[in-house]
């Protein structure tokens, strides 16, 4: 057994390491470091450095402009970057839409979208849940009516992240409502943001910040080219891209940089006239989230290993999501502590001009990654999903 | 044994709850933390005429010779609606201190207008790096020509943009540390050397870091007596502690009870979510959390108004501070969980509820400071 790198492993992570160090613009790497709001230029900015440098879709077949990485060289680019603090990039274009683009586009629907989400030039969301249908995602109630060659749909998405940036949506909706089995009669739709009868409702969250949306369809018009795979086998290509999750959804690369943060803060804090981090019970609970971290890492290498020979991933995706959510609330959790009272102030009033936006910014970090166990399908639907595939209950 | 209000405190409690129907709903009450003041003039003249700003004040001085016990069926009312008024800081602290150690003078000028509602007080405490310690001041004041000169920094004082009066800890001897040289005074917050940086909370309060320069008091700003005012600081802490612990149980009352009617309601897969086992045993663990939390916090109630050995009355407030800040973790983390989406919207109360339950789990000490505390006093 050998738990390391390979050289040649070891050398790519040091080569996207050095390049991600040259390259990552000093502005952008201090407002993720500071947790200061993203806007869609900066997400858009980073995207096109990487597009410029070939490292923008890695996953992509070639002709695409993958960089035939394997699974092991994939994941670490991806937690390079995470551990770098690169913006984030959006994934409902780059894995999303463009894997089903990939697997069940037609050659026209890949020439028309694949160039232009890898260059950045569309922007997109994902239009999955309803209000009605969150976990139960089957049970979707958005219509498609065929009408010539366009359809017509009606009906409201929710929770749909960043809509108010997107240029595109994807969608799944219900084109034949009278079949037995729910998962039949769904369809997936390409849906330009632009189309006459749609509307977005920001949807605020508690942290103050607004990254999700309602997104309503008032009898818009959908051209049926816009379709992708047959009508009614909408279900098919969602269950795809389920198992489609990328490998870093453990996110261990930008947890292991906010435990460095989490200790390099806690230096800093005073308790008893000595740094926090010298107390043995914050100590105590640091170490164990490290730990944790430690192990997962770990666990994430011997997945990754079992998969380098091209098996899908099955339910270990959703362990990982589980423990890693975990880990990153924990974080948010001990940061906020770490401040003390200095956790109460959020927003400055009036001419307020020496206000500390760092560490106002933790406590509702801390409130904002609350979702992290709800969004991508629950913590409860990940374990609903190990008991079923993987222990057979 | 007996666990039940008093006739009295029963009316008291029924009245509270009235007014909070009334006029503290989560619309009003939304209207009242987007105002400019942050806070309702009009419910503390509410306040005021249901007697309770003048509760747990002396009666000679306009007040009910109230105690903690009987505070806690309104504190309780206020968690449950999330009420933001300077409540705690007025009452629970600042006239504490007044009452506790005043001179007679002081009592006669300010518990009356305190108990009118015509006052309103904010108690700074809090330095950089004090972290939870009431110990740690380098806030400090010097005999000047007329009486005191303040000079120091404060921070996160809660509700002292609204106060008319602060209550400010500093140093008039010794070291940033030392148990003895601590003193409190009563400062004007218009006063010439007062500056304020005022900002919103998490949890939609006002608050303040205050600077103090060369800050001229008279003869008469001192309350109490100089330089020995920690154990009094200590004790009006554990008097305000005990209150929002009562708080808490309010709050994880609305917290669960929210929680439940969600359950009990949202659909998916056919059935209501409430029906899974998964769900059901957390909702348990939630609601043994919160009967967990009421036990500590009446027992912290009752210890504070009854125990005169200072050390057991300690050791109960921390244990209480720490039963109440797990449980606001636990149950706020999983009124959230349980909600989905919803719960970690701006539009649903119980993401209020949440960020109340966080600050309240860190407020006078989180849960690592009592344990330092409670395992020191064995």
């Amino acid at each position: 057994m050998d738990l390391n790198y390979s050289a040649a492993e070891l050398a790519f992570r040091d080569e996207v390491g050095a390049w991600l160090k040259a390259n990552l613009p000093d502005d952008l790497r201090d407002k993720v470091a500071s947790y200061r709001h993203l806007a869609k230029d900066d997400l858009l900015r980073w995207h096109r450095i990487l597009a410029a440098k070939g490292w923008i879709a890695p996953g992509w077949p070639a002709e695409w402009g993958g960089t035939d990485w394997n699974v092991v060289q994939r994941y670490i680019f991806e937690e390079a970057c995470g551990y770098a603090g690169t913006p984030p990039l959006v994934p409902f274009g780059l894995t999303m839409c463009a894997a089903v683009l990939l697997k069940f586009g037609t050659d026209a629907q890949k020439q028309r979208f694949l160039p232009r989400i890898y260059h950045g030039e569309d922007f997109w969301c994902q239009g999955y849940s309803e209000p009605g249908s969150g976990s139960d995602l089957a049970s979707l109630s958005t219509r498609a009516v065929r009408r010539g060659d366009r359809y017509v749909v009606t009906g409201q998405k929710t929770w749909t992240t960043l809509a108010h940036m997107a240029d595109w949506i994807f969608c799944l909706v219900r084109t034949d409502p009278g079949l037995e089995r729910r998962q039949d009669g769904i369809s997936f739709l390409l849906v330009d943001m632009r189309t006459p009868g749609i509307t977005v409702r920001p949807l605020r969250l508690m942290d103050g910040g607004h990254e999700v949306n309602e997104v309503f369809f008032d009898d818009i018009e959908v051209p049926a080219e816009n379709r992708v795979h047959e009508e009614g086998k909408g279900w098919t290509v969602a269950k795809y891209l389920l198992g489609h999750e990328r490998m870093n959804t453990a996110r261990i690369g930008a947890s292991q940089r906010e435990l460095e943060k989490l200790k390099d803060l806690a230096a800093r804090q005073q308790k008893n006239g000595k740094p926090l981090l010298e107390d043995p019970r914050f100590r105590d609970r640091l170490s164990r989230v490290e730990v944790e971290l430690m192990a997962l890492s770990v666990t994430n290498l011997r997945f990754l290993d079992q998969l380098r020979g091209g098996r899908a991933p099955g339910a270990e995706v959703s362990m990982l999501k589980i423990k890693g959510t975990e880990i990153q609330q924990a974080l948010t959790e001990l940061m906020m502590q770490a401040v003390g009272p200095m956790a109460q102030p959020r927003t400055a009033v009036g001419d307020t001009t020496d206000f500390d936006d760092f560490t106002a910014a933790l406590a509702p970090r801390y409130c904002n990654y609350r979702k992290t166990t709800i969004y991508a399908g629950s913590n409860e639907i990940q374990r609903n999903i190990i008991a079923k595939m993987a222990l057979g209950l | 044994m007996n666990f039940d209000y008093s006739e009295e405190q029963q009316l008291l409690a029924a009245s509270v709850r009235r007014f909070v129907e009334k006029q503290y709903d989560f619309e009003a009450r939304r209207k009242i933390v987007a105002a400019a003041q942050g806070c309702s003039a009009e419910v503390w003249a509410t306040l005021a005429e249901l007697g309770l700003l003048g509760l747990p004040l002396p009666g000679e001085f306009g007040g009910f010779d109230g105690g903690a016990v009987d505070l806690m069926s309104v504190m309780e009312a206020f968690g449950e609606a999330l009420v933001v008024e300077p409540f705690l800081a007025t009452v629970g602290l600042g006239a504490q201190f007044i009452a506790r150690a005043g001179s007679d003078a002081q009592k006669r000028a300010l518990l009356p207008r305190i108990a009118a509602g015509e006052m309103k007080l904010a108690f700074a405490q809090t330095e950089r790096d004090a972290r939870y310690d009431l110990g740690h001041v380098a806030t400090r004041a010097r005999i000047g020509r007329d009486g005191w000169v303040l000079d120091g920094d404060k921070c996160v004082v809660v509700h002292a943009p609204c106060a008319d009066a602060l209550i400010v800890s500093a140093r008039t001897s010794g070291n940033v540390t030392d148990r003895n040289g601590l003193s409190l005074f009563l400062v004007d917050p218009g006063s010439p050397g007062v500056t304020l940086a005022a900002y919103r909370t998490l949890d939609e309060m006002r608050a303040a870091d205050i600077v103090f320069r060369n800050v001229q008091l008279g003869g008469n700003a001192l309350i109490g007596t100089e330089g020995a005012a920690l154990d009094l600081v200590e004790d009006v802490v554990d008097f305000a502690t005990t209150l929002v612990c009562a708080e808490a149980v309010g709050a994880i009352k609305y917290a669960n009870d929210a929680t439940l009617e969600y359950l009990k309601t949202r659909k998916q897969f056919g059935v209501t979510i409430g029906t899974f086992q998964a769900l059901q045993h957390r909702m348990v663990d939630m609601v043994i959390s919160g009967e967990q939390a009421r036990s500590m916090a009446s027992l912290a109630c009752a210890k504070v108004d009854g125990e005169t050995n200072p050390v057991e009355r300690r050791r109960v407030v921390s244990a209480a501070k720490i039963r109440i800040a797990d449980a606001c973790r636990h149950v706020a983390q999983e009124a959230v969980q349980l909600h989905g989406g919803m719960g970690m919207t701006d539009e649903l109360k119980v993401s209020h509820t949440f960020r109340r339950l966080t600050m309240i789990a860190q407020q006078f000490g989180d849960a690592d400071h009592h344990l330092e505390r409670f395992a020191g006093l064995q």
